[in-house]
């Protein structure tokens, strides 16, 4: 008999390996009657823990430049910091069989007797709306486990954009002599990043350079006004080798430095903002383009889950919840008006 | 016609008067008494040997010489070419099994008892752990009072080909480069008659490599190593065409034997060029394509294994026929490669067929019959240009290793052997007895089936793990520790690896001490597995993946998640390409496949299966060492609450021993005579199906 989310709850919050892989388990489950017990999952994970607790970093950048070595290198010196990790690999590549090849984990090298660290891959092919509905439930799960929750996903574009949604600090990592500078700049995805990563630094002078064009562009950018002006977090720029296991300490200051300039009510607000988009996003995964459209657009979506979470349901109502609300209602209008 | 002075001759008309008792003369129809050609020496004749204990690799030794074999061949057990010690716990049902173990002088001593070395040529496949061999070796040449510039053979030392289909290094590639140019400038001066690496091409066609792709691979691999020497500064400009003539390869030669030695002619042609254009070797000896060869034993097959003796001979023709792209060594498998460990009379039987071709025959009476062949030319052009093209890609990449490291080559070999599997599948490429010619009468050579293999009594592993640690016990611990300290000062400060680690070998450091030294300083590397990135041509063959791919989708509906299945290898054998085509198959078919790559504990692969949420778990194990890490892994799983997770196991395993394991708990056992990937996806799908529980997320 599988163990009740009320049974879950506590022993995820305690780190039980079992009891979080039955959780993300869980909330991966499809099924449409799965959706009301993730939600009491997810309620109960809420409760064990301060919406505030702990810090879920987001790696991301194009595919080839070292991240899943990087997110080893990363997770390996937490643990040596005394924190507990754990880690979602993300990979949204889609075949046509809906198969997917999860190869990050051959190339971490841990412990499997740590019990403070957790590894999951996930694969979100298909899914609508980028980072899946199922990866922000598994960083939940995660989060109620462990202080530090590292989202490693891969890909360029719109999957970059929504892992700001998810996490609290988004770390872009790049290769020296890509030319993913420019191209990031004119998508306009230098926006999101908190910090900048010029990983394979073992390339020397090449990776020094790419990190000085780096440092520069942005620079002009704020200039221009194009950045943030109202952003008081400086965006660091950091040359790494995960390979050899340089500048990690220093990734991890910056990331910290991240986390603490947030107050505790910021990093609320802003988690709460990501829950929105979520709740929008498993919307639109329910309803599709109609659905989409039924509710005056993305923007107004969100607004619409922003409010849901925060005010008139009540403060206990999950993204999950809120999705299913606002479904509910979707499916009577579309029954009454024929 | 004319015919020159002292000729005899013999014409049609003379024919009777011909043949009266001169039987030997009425081949000759021409034959010039002054001209007798002299029959070129024959090639060195091996055997890959080795298992057990040092005792008894050296008596199979001695037998194999009193039989005609003429140089040494040592296979080691995989915790020596991995550098870890009998009682380590990675060693764990593989001490002894493909090979003998060598921890320390003592067992190098006993390997090479009454074999005096200055008479040996002794090829050694071993890499990762090659200079710690060669150390070895070096040492007990000392102790029989053997000049080292007299000693002959071979430290195959090829790390590239480890990353990319044997799997047996230890360090990051530009690491494992330092250490072979090392090796390189310490034996062009003090063991001059050594050859200290052999580039491989042979790994690579195991592996799925076209005949292009083994030529672009490996000569692009001996430009590297080549590179490392020149810039590394240990050798002066002046003698490097003599580190340039020891360069040696080896080489694989398969079923096509015509292409194969079009291969190899077009192998002769491009290290010519190689050598007088980038690395200005003047001397054309020097220039010489020197290579040694085992032919394919991939393709031999496990069904009506008698085949497989005729498959060797042929093979073979690829690598002598033309005189002048001749190989230097010939290894032949044995007959029952695909069913386990050759016994000594499985090993004679290939070694007669290269005595018979050699001896037997008039092979070695001529010069070179195909030159001036337009089909040869023309094949052999074509060969040329397009593997000098491949190298060229893969110098604009960066080099050998920056492509091994980006898992470009990988991927490659991934695809290519994918592409040659489903060609198998669909009958497009002929196996004979596979799938065609299938029926068979029943066969006397496999009757008593338990014989027709050699197994390694598991008191092997008990003696070896009880020897070292005695041997521990008694050496000087002083002297151990300070070798141990000096050792890893020199790789620290970039110091030629070879004198402190015969030092080391002098003070009775173990295999295991000495690797683990260098990981110290130089750390561990996990290769790039190739499958990721990996795409295959789905166009043929396509309609049972279609129907299996509606199965794994409906099953997707009843669980609610997608079917997840981990894949990996427990224990130190690293040949992934079985591992490799099952997962990239999976994927193909709709399961989200975790791949954990090579060398993985049980524990890692229990830790693994629980926190992916696996419904399934495969494990290929090639080795023979499934008897002892599978039960461990079942265990341990159903300790960690997931004994309801089918387990499934790939690899070279007994009948007997299959049927040991599936009394354990295993769900199913694949062997190489499994190779319709599509029935075993269909397996596995059913398995997963069979271990649903109606109203749960499993």
């Amino acid at each position: 008999m599988p163990p009740s989310e009320a049974e879950l709850a506590p022993r995820i919050a305690q780190a039980e390996k079992l009891a979080v892989a039955l959780g993300l388990n869980q909330v991966e489950d499809r099924r449409p009657d799965a959706l009301s017990r993730i939600e009491a999952l997810l309620s109960a994970l809420a409760q064990q823990r301060a919406a505030d607790f702990g810090h879920r970093v987001g790696l991301t950048g194009p595919p080839g430049v070292g991240k899943s070595t990087l997110t080893a290198a990363l997770a390996r010196a937490y643990r040596e910091r005394q924190r507990t990790v754990g880690v979602l690999a993300v990979d949204p590549s889609s075949t046509r069989s809906g198969g997917a090849l999860l190869g990050d984990r051959a190339r971490m090298a841990f412990d499997p007797e740590d019990a403070g660290l957790f590894v999951r891959s996930l694969a979100t092919a298909g899914e609508t709306g980028g980072l899946a509905h199922a990866a922000n439930a598994a960083v939940e799960v995660l989060a109620g486990a462990y202080d530090r929750v590292v989202v490693e996903t891969t890909g360029v574009g719109q999957t970059e954009t929504d892992v700001e949604h998810v996490v609290d600090t988004v770390c872009l990592v790049i290769q020296p002599g890509s030319g993913d500078v420019l191209q990031f700049i004119k998508a306009g995805i230098m926006e999101i990043p908190d910090v900048i990563v010029v990983n394979k630094g073992d390339h020397g002078r090449l990776a020094q350079r790419a990190a000085a064009d780096l440092t520069g562009a942005l620079d002009r950018l704020r200039h221009a006004g194009m950045g943030d002006e109202a952003r008081i977090w400086k965006l660091p720029v950091l040359v790494t080798s995960a390979r050899d296991g340089v500048g990690i300490g220093e990734l991890i200051d910056a990331l910290d430095a991240h986390r603490a300039s947030f107050s505790a009510s910021g990093l609320i607000e802003k988690r709460q903002r990501g829950r929105a988009t979520w709740a929008a996003s498993l919307f639109v995964r329910l309803h599709g383009e109609h659905g989409l459209r039924w509710s005056g657009g993305r923007q107004k979506l969100v607004e619409h889950m922003q409010g849901a979470l925060t005010g008139s349901s009540g403060p206990g109502t999950s993204p999950v919840g809120a999705a299913a609300a606002l479904s509910r209602a979707y499916l009577q209008n579309l029954v009454t008006s024929g | 016609m004319a015919f020159p002075p002292g000729a005899r001759y013999v014409t049609r008309g003379h024919e009777r008067h011909a043949t009266i008792g001169a039987a030997a003369h009425h081949k000759e129809l021409f034959v010039s008494s002054t001209e007798k050609k002299q029959k070129e020496r024959p090639w060195i004749m091996r055997t890959y040997a080795g298992h057990s204990t040092a005792a008894a690799s050296n008596e199979l030794y001695r037998t194999n010489l009193k039989k005609g074999q003429t140089g040494l061949s040592v296979a080691f057990d995989l915790p020596t070419q991995t550098g870890y010690d009998p009682d380590h716990p990675l060693a764990l049902g593989e001490v002894g099994k493909v090979g003998v173990p060598v921890s320390h002088i003592g067992d190098m001593r006993t390997l090479f008892n009454a074999l005096p070395l200055d008479q040996m040529n002794t090829s050694m496949t071993i890499n990762a752990t090659a200079p710690w061999l060669l150390a070895l070796y070096i040492a007990v040449a000392e102790e029989q009072g053997v000049d080292r510039k007299l000693l002959q053979g071979t430290t195959q030392n090829d790390l590239i080909k480890e990353y990319l289909s044997r799997g047996t290094y230890i360090f990051p590639p530009a690491a494992s480069l330092r250490l072979t140019a090392d090796m390189i400038a310490y034996t062009v001066n003090e063991v001059p008659k050594w050859n200290p690496t052999n580039i491989c091409s042979y790994h690579l066609q195991e592996a799925g490599a076209t005949p292009v792709q083994e030529l672009a691979y490996s000569l692009a691999t001996a430009i590297a190593v080549l590179d490392a020497v020149r810039k590394g500064g240990q050798v002066p400009e002046a003698e490097l065409p003599k580190v340039v003539g020891r360069i040696s390869f080896f080489v694989n030669a398969g079923m096509r034997f015509i292409e194969e030695m079009c291969k190899m002619r077009a192998f002769t042609d491009l290290w010519d060029r190689i050598t007088r254009d980038r690395y200005g070797v003047q001397d054309a000896n020097m220039r010489r394509f020197r290579y040694g060869v085992q032919v394919n034993s991939l393709g031999l097959t496990e069904p009506q294994p008698e085949n497989n003796i005729l498959r060797i001979v042929l093979e073979m023709l690829g690598v002598t026929l033309s005189k002048d792209a001749r190989c230097r060594a010939l290894q032949l498998p044995a007959w029952n490669e695909a069913l386990g460990l050759p016994r000594p009379w499985d090993q004679q039987w290939s070694l007669r067929a290269q005595q018979i071709l050699a001896f037997e025959s008039d092979l070695l009476e001529y010069d070179d019959i195909f030159n001036g062949s337009h089909v040869v030319e023309a094949k052999v052009r074509a060969m040329v240009e397009a593997a000098a093209r491949e190298i060229e890609d893969i110098e604009a990449r960066g080099g050998v290793i920056e492509a091994v490291e980006s898992g470009y080559l990988k991927q490659r070999l991934v695809e290519a052997n994918a592409t040659r599997l489903r060609a198998i599948e669909t009958g497009e490429q002929i196996v004979v007895g596979v799938n065609k010619f299938v029926e068979t009468a029943p066969c006397p050579l496999t009757e008593n089936l338990g014989e027709a293999i050699l197994t390694v009594d598991a008191k092997v592993e008990n003696d070896a793990v009880a020897s070292i640690k005695k041997w521990r016990a008694e050496r000087n611990a002083q002297a151990v520790s300070e070798a141990l300290t000096r050792l890893r000062d020199a790789v620290r400060q970039g110091v030629n690896i070879m004198p402190p680690s015969i030092e080391a070998a002098r003070a009775g450091v173990t295999t295991g001490e000495w690797a683990q030294a260098l990981r110290q300083v130089i750390g561990e590397y996990r290769a790039p597995t190739g499958v990721s990135g990996a795409r295959i041509d789905q166009s043929t063959g396509a309609d049972n993946v279609t129907a299996l791919r509606a199965r794994l989708s409906e099953l997707e509906r009843e669980l609610g998640r997608r079917p997840k299945m981990l894949v990996g290898k427990p224990g130190l054998d690293g040949h992934s390409n079985g591992a490799e085509q099952i997962a990239l198959k999976a994927r193909d078919v709709g399961f989200e496949v975790v791949y954990e790559g090579i060398r993985v504990t049980p524990e890692q692969i229990v830790a693994s299966a629980l926190e992916e949420g696996v419904h399934l778990i495969g494990l290929s194990i090639l080795s023979g060492s499934h008897l002892a890490l599978v039960p461990q892994v079942l265990e341990k799983l159903r300790a960690a609450g997931l004994g309801h997770v089918p387990l499934v196991v790939g690899g070279i395993i007994p009948e007997g021993d299959a049927r040991a394991l599936e009394a354990k708990g295993v769900a199913r056992v694949y062997t190489p005579k499994d190779f319709a990937l599509n029935n075993i996806m269909s397996d596995l799908v059913e398995l997963v199906a069979g271990r649903v529980r109606p109203h749960a997320a499993e």
